[in-house]
């Protein structure tokens, strides 16, 4: 960071993605009340962007990812209804989701969305940025997996999303495998090559969350990621309430109230969260493994149904290079394993 | 008309669908002959391939094919858009068309599930790759008991998804989880696609998850069914394996805790003209080799359709 840019004291606008990341720790089974507690809290914490639709995307609700308990389109129609100056964003994995639920996510009253490909796939998304901005909405691009790819790529592939009209870009550690120096290079990277913002998504498996956003922030990052208590896939993300705290620390400006985000950690999501995310055995395995967050619960399932070791679903997943959204390779990964000890 | 009888037909579109399409009808031609390659591009490597193996082959497009009224029967190779324009064409010239493309003018056709349905047509349509995957063991379920929903999971090497896949993604989706409802039997059918950039590229890989309406299935008879049908298919794709299942488990879902059958494919290609790991390439062309060869027999007369 420069000096001059430390003396005009950078901003980082703070999404909050309790309501769509934590959906996978919720198994997808948040209820409206829930969402709107929630929403309402964000809301009064001076959050301003608050995603929340179902954990894979848009259209997320399925076998292969679990289906939503509440339908994803009502459980937006909350969020907007509590919320006085949050924008509500939604996240869509095109392959997944389709410019039919996107336009039915802006008539809920999405003002942003977030669109997300693997970190070499950017030109899936041309149809739906392009959507995305013929709606007038704020259009965030979402390159997943980032760990796989080192800054070149990442900087090629954000200058096609950048190309197709994106806001920002964000430096997603899916995984939860990078560094501080990985964060750090990679942002650097986009800064250095991208006129629109750039933005970093963290995972904590390697207990390191907080510590690669603030090496985003040191890198000049002007967008970041968090969820209260950091209830997010995996070991969860970095917990807004924390960044809330520690960027105030650093004397940057985020707009949130750090005791009101405490607070909405300690009395609104503690209470209602299954379990307590955090880089434990198997969430460290996906980190080191380097795989997808989400399979934790989905490998947690199968583990248990073949009597195996969920790292070593994990570590053959890494071996296959399994990307977001592949939770069927991990029951077929499981089923493999099963037959090869003579399990099954 | 005899056993050995031929009918003529073209390949319009020079890209690697039309050229792997021409190797498999010049190896396995059955009652087919292949009298034309058409393009637009005098230089394509497509059209080079073909004048290399013999093939009239013309870059001025469809007419040409148009103009040879022996051409009984046209597959189209080329993108949805062209095939929106070509259709009318090839039906005032009495032509037949098997299309490729997700333009869906005519009815879908998936050569385990429903061929002999459509031998009266004049237009069908393959729909994707993942629906001729999948679509077959859906059916596979649904023939023996009734289903709620299916839902199918692609994943393809990133190499061998085209520009036409990549800009049209969500096309894939519709097209392939109508394919399910229609061909696979499902109340409701949903699609995902998953592209994979893994080095080496990874062979084809699908899965179906189907959920029947009876909460109480007899799992003996779900297993043989899909396996009939995998040796069905095998038949014109032999690189069509499953890996794992039919597995029954349960879940949660919006009808309540509910049975859940899952299989796991593997489709690795013949090789012919495209890698081997382009098995989603493969099995679009394998289909409609096979259709083809359905049309040119029921053309001639000849009663049982095997291809």
């Amino acid at each position: 960071m420069t000096e001059a840019k430390t003396e005009a004291k950078q901003k980082v606008r703070v999404t909050d993605t309790s309501l769509r990341d934590g959906s996978h720790a919720m198994s997808h089974k948040f209820t409206r009340e829930q969402v709107r507690d929630v929403a309402q809290a964000l809301d009064e914490a001076g959050v301003p962007v608050i995603e929340c639709n179902h954990g894979d995307g848009l259209s997320g609700s399925s076998i292969q990812y679990g289906f939503s308990r509440v339908p994803e389109m009502d459980l937006i129609s909350e969020a907007v209804g509590v919320c006085e100056q949050a924008k509500i964003a939604a996240l869509l994995l095109p392959g997944i989701g389709t410019v039919e639920q996107l336009k039915e996510a802006v008539e809920r009253g999405t003002e942003v969305l977030r669109i997300a490909t693997h970190c070499t796939e950017a030109d899936i998304s041309q149809e739906h940025f392009q959507m995305a901005k013929e709606m007038d909405l704020e259009a965030v691009g979402f390159l997943m997996m980032a760990h796989m790819r080192g800054p070149e790529i990442l900087v090629e592939q954000a200058q096609l999303m950048e190309s197709y009209g994106a806001d920002c870009v964000y430096i997603v550690d899916s995984a939860g495998a990078m560094l501080p120096k990985d964060a750090k290079e990679r942002v650097e990277a986009m800064k250095e090559a991208l006129d629109c913002q750039v933005g970093f998504h963290a995972h904590d498996n390697l207990g390191v969350g907080v510590g690669n956003s603030l090496a985003a922030v040191e890198a000049g990052v002007d967008q970041l990621d968090g969820s209260l208590r950091g209830l997010g896939a995996g070991a969860g993300n970095a917990p807004t309430e924390l960044l809330a705290a520690v960027l105030d620390k650093m004397g940057l400006e985020t707009g949130l109230d750090v005791f009101k985000l405490m607070d909405a950690a300690e009395y609104t999501i503690a209470p209602i969260m299954p379990f307590d995310p955090m880089p434990d055995r198997d969430s460290i395995a996906i980190g080191y493994a380097g795989v997808y967050s989400t399979f934790l619960l989905h490998a947690k399932r199968e583990a248990e149904r073949y009597d195996l070791d969920v790292r070593e679903i994990m570590m053959e997943l890494g071996r296959r290079e399994a990307v977001a959204g592949q939770e069927d390779w991990v029951i077929d990964v499981a089923m493999d394993v099963a037959k090869e000890k003579g399990a099954v | 008309m005899s056993e050995d009888s031929q009918v003529k037909v073209a390949i319009v579109g020079s890209g690697l669908i039309g050229t792997d399409l021409m190797y498999k009808l010049l190896e396995e031609p059955g009652h087919m002959e292949l009298a034309m390659v058409a393009g637009i591009e005098p230089e394509s490597e497509g059209l080079k391939r073909a004048r290399d193996e013999g093939i009239e082959a013309t870059a001025e497009g469809i007419q040409p094919v148009l103009d040879d009224p022996e051409i009984k029967i046209v597959f189209e190779a080329t993108s949805a858009k062209a095939h929106m324009q070509n259709a009318p064409q090839y039906e005032e010239a009495g032509k037949i068309a098997i299309d490729l493309t997700p333009a869906a003018q005519g009815p879908y056709v998936v050569p385990t599930a429903n061929l002999t349905e459509h031998l009266d047509e004049d237009n069908v349509n393959l729909m994707t790759c993942g629906a001729q995957a999948t679509t077959p063991m859906a059916y596979a379920v649904s023939r023996v008991t009734p289903v709620r929903y299916a839902e199918m999971v692609s994943t393809i090497a990133s190499l061998s998804a085209g520009p036409g896949t990549r800009q049209n993604i969500d096309e894939f989706t519709f097209t392939t989880s109508r394919g399910l409802e229609e061909i696979g039997g499902a109340e409701e059918g949903k699609a995902i696609i998953i592209l994979n950039p893994a080095d080496p590229p990874l062979i084809m890989r699908n899965t179906v998850y189907v959920i029947p309406e009876d909460d109480e299935v007899d799992e003996d008879e779900i297993t043989n069914s899909a396996e009939e049908i995998v040796s069905d298919v095998q038949k014109a794709v032999p690189g069509y394996q499953l890996k794992n299942g039919p597995t029954f488990d349960k879940r949660d879902t919006p009808w309540g805790e509910k049975p859940v059958i899952m299989m796991f494919l593997e489709v690795e290609g013949a090789g012919h003209f495209l890698p081997k790991y382009s098995g989603n390439l493969d099995i679009m062309t394998a289909a409609a080799r096979q259709v083809g060869e359905g049309f040119a027999r029921h053309l001639l007369g000849i009663e049982e359709v095997v291809a």
